[in-house]
């Protein structure tokens, strides 16, 4: 493997696991659960999509051919994600969760 | 190269696991819980993808893969359960 | 329009008949065959289940929106970080009201997805009469500026590369 290509996929790497613990840590200190919903469905899912990358390029670079399959769990979790964000963001509003009180607007009765 | 990295992004995914574990001890409500236990089957995701390449054996895919969709479908099972007191309707 | 009921959903098949050969990871082809069988037989079976999906009137535009967007996803993505990391009183959280000018199901479908993953908002519950998306937003300085960017950036291009009427 060259030196370059695994450069490459060490910065992949790096970087999704950085965004999954950016999520992570959004999950854990904003302060009510509209906001911490923002954390895992956008930074996680990207965190472990580039960790996807990581591993689709090593694997291409092991030599029996290109290796597309990871690309499935990316497309999977890209397309769930905001699925379950949004199932879970019906259900909080349903069991009237509290939210901070500089939020402008206000939630619907479900 | 590789041999260093892969151990530290398994530690940085540990700390995110630990971050989403006290979320789901502290709750408050029970949408937390739901959506620190989502979000820890995708840091397990990503942990079995590390591993993946660490041991560079394809067979970690279907694991993966596998976790995805269970994840996907306990998390919205749930969140239909508080929705309507039912999961089938 | 058309349509041919031997092969109901001819873009639902061949994603499937992509999907197989990647899930096996082998091109060969007695695998490429299969999941041509299987990219035509499946969407027979749940034909009943599926809603329908309008027509594709520009694919290369499509291509360069699905582009725009991955590129959306990565930007917001710094934007949240930035938010999480940053001290919690930058924080403007606001539920906001957007009007839906798509009336087709599987468009509805994908603009709230798109809204859930892009621009530091998360969609969360869509009215009875599909008019209106209640959108959460992290950030929200001004929540009319919010409202027109989520139309003219994601939901005018859907209009324009679906074959669809608004309202």
């Amino acid at each position: 493997m060259s030196f370059w290509i695994e450069a490459l996929i060490c910065l992949f790497l790096i970087l999704g696991s950085l965004f999954a613990l950016v999520g992570a840590i959004g999950l854990y200190r904003l302060p009510d659960f509209f906001t911490r919903l923002h954390g895992p469905t956008k930074a996680t899912t990207l965190g472990v999509g580039g960790m996807i990358i990581a591993s689709m390029i090593f694997f291409g670079s092991q030599g029996d051919g290109l290796s597309l399959h990871e690309l499935l769990i990316t497309l999977f979790l890209f397309i769930t994600a905001p699925v379950s964000a949004h199932m879970l963001a019906k259900a909080a509003m349903q069991q009237r969760v509290k939210y901070i009180e500089k939020t402008q607007g206000k939630p619907w009765d479900q | 190269m590789l041999a260093y990295v892969i151990p530290l992004c398994a530690a940085i995914v540990g700390v995110a696991m630990v971050l989403n574990l006290l979320r789901l001890i502290q709750g408050p409500d029970m949408v937390d819980r739901v959506l620190a236990l989502d979000t820890l089957y995708i840091n397990a995701l990503a942990l079995i993808v590390l591993l993946g390449i660490w041991l560079a054996s394809d067979l970690f895919f279907e694991a993966a893969l596998l976790i995805a969709v269970m994840g996907f479908v306990g998390t919205v099972a749930v969140a239909k359960y508080l929705l309507h007191g039912d999961i089938i309707d | 329009m058309k349509r041919w009921r031997g092969l109901p959903h001819p873009w639902l098949s061949l994603v499937l008949w992509l999907i197989w050969p990647l899930l096996v990871n082998s091109f060969a082809l007695g695998q490429v065959l299969l999941g041509a069988l299987l990219g035509w037989a499946i969407p027979l079976l749940v034909k009943d289940f599926l809603f329908e999906v309008p027509r594709l009137r520009h694919p290369l535009r499509l291509l360069g929106y699905l582009a725009r967007i991955l590129g959306d996803i990565v930007i917001a993505n710094l934007h949240v970080a930035k938010l999480v990391l940053g001290p919690k009183s930058r924080l403007r959280p606001a539920f906001i009201e957007v009007p839906m000018a798509l009336e087709n199901e599987f468009l509805l479908t994908v603009l709230t997805s798109i809204i859930s993953l892009t621009p530091g908002t998360v969609s969360a519950s869509l009215s009875p009469d599909r008019r209106t998306l209640l959108v959460h937003a992290l950030d929200a300085q001004e929540p009319a500026r919010l409202v027109e960017q989520v139309k003219r950036r994601y939901e005018a291009p859907l209009l324009e590369i679906f074959e669809c009427s608004p309202m």
